[in-house]
């Protein structure tokens, strides 16, 4: 692989993250019960989605054979995204939506950082960019996830069971393939071996004070970076895509 | 809407610095902090401001309404409380 098409490829998995986590949060829209967080939840899926806009059009341009942000996001089928199984995964309740973007923002902020650190300077850009907006992520779900646990019995237990839950799918983030290993040599990108120990002290330090407990050790489930996805992933492309493949071209 | 009602908020932002905090509006959160956050997210989402403050709505102390003949009027007849009564010379054109 040459090094550009490693860096196609790179910014294309961290746009489909990005993007998927970005259309889970948009199914919520006008439906959380108060106003408030109905509008940090659009926020935050409008950061998301900002951000895979981004890293999809730098694709588009390294890749050179003119394909736009909307051809990524809208034109490409199932097995072509290369998002982790954690962002695809459904809402659920609201402890179940706040301990996915908690997971999966803890992560995405170590890498942010490090690619703010990379050689390549407009990855290290967007990076930037994007790590502002998670910082405010992380405050935002991690005092969600204190007030849960920590809350009432029935919603220590019920955010317990989601962080039990969706614990399985963390596992891929730090598996290491050929793609993060020729990032990491070619563009001194994320060492993933050293953000998988951050990221556990991170989590455990959120979890420990929510009064909650760390989910045991387990089999972990893995495909994402592959493109082989849980079944629950069909449905989410489906509508995503819907609108453009009905009526390619469509504008507002 | 939930059954239970979380507390009202006031917002004040500071637009600029060196510019005071004005009120904004109001919200409702369960904590300080749950208010801070929703103060930003929902008031200063196009750049409003550069600093945010957040108050209980319960905790301020506001003038009663019935008392308004008491607190307000006696300051409508008292003229030289304005600086009217100065002859400004001529050519001074700031002040």
């Amino acid at each position: 692989m040459r090094p550009e098409q490693t860096l196609t490829a790179y910014a294309l998995r961290l746009g489909d993250s990005a993007l998927i986590l970005g259309q889970r949060m948009v199914e919520l829209v006008a439906a959380y019960p108060e106003l408030e967080e109905e509008l940090a939840n659009a926020n935050f899926a409008l950061d998301y989605i900002g951000q895979a806009r981004l890293f999809y059009t730098y694709a588009g341009e390294l890749e050179g054979a003119g394909r736009s942000e909307d051809d990524f996001a809208y034109f490409r089928p199932e097995h072509e995204f290369r998002n982790l199984l954690l962002v695809e995964q459904p809402n659920g309740h609201f402890g179940d939506t706040i301990v996915r973007q908690f997971l999966f923002d803890v992560y995405y902020l170590l890498v942010l950082e490090a690619l703010t650190r990379c050689s390549d300077r407009r990855l290290a850009e967007i990076a930037a960019r994007a790590e502002k907006e998670l910082r405010y992520h992380l405050r935002h779900c991690s005092q969600w996830l204190l007030r849960l646990g920590d809350g009432t019995e029935e919603s220590h237990q019920k955010v317990q069971q989601s962080l039990d839950e969706l614990w399985r799918y963390t596992g891929e983030m730090f598996a290491a393939d050929a793609l993060d290993d020729a990032m990491r040599t070619l563009f001194d990108g994320p060492d993933l071996g050293a953000i998988a120990a951050e990221w556990h002290r991170d989590v455990a330090a959120v979890v420990d004070e929510a009064t909650l407990s760390m989910p045991p050790e387990q089999h972990m489930a893995s495909g994402g970076k592959k493109g082989v996805h849980t079944e629950h992933f069909g449905y989410l492309i489906a509508e995503m895509q819907n609108l453009p493949r009905t009526y390619p071209g469509a504008t507002w | 809407m939930s059954e239970q009602v979380w507390p009202l908020y006031e917002v004040f932002i500071r637009t600029r610095g060196g510019l005071s905090h004005r009120h904004a509006g109001s919200l409702h959160a369960a904590d300080d902090q749950m208010a801070l956050d929703h103060a930003r997210d929902t008031y200063t989402r196009r750049s409003e401001g550069v600093s945010l403050w957040v108050v209980r709505s319960d905790r301020i102390v506001a003038s009663d309404p019935a008392e308004t003949a008491a607190f307000f009027e006696p300051a409508a007849d008292k003229i030289y409380r304005h600086p009217t009564f100065y002859d400004i010379p001529d050519g001074v054109e700031n002040l």
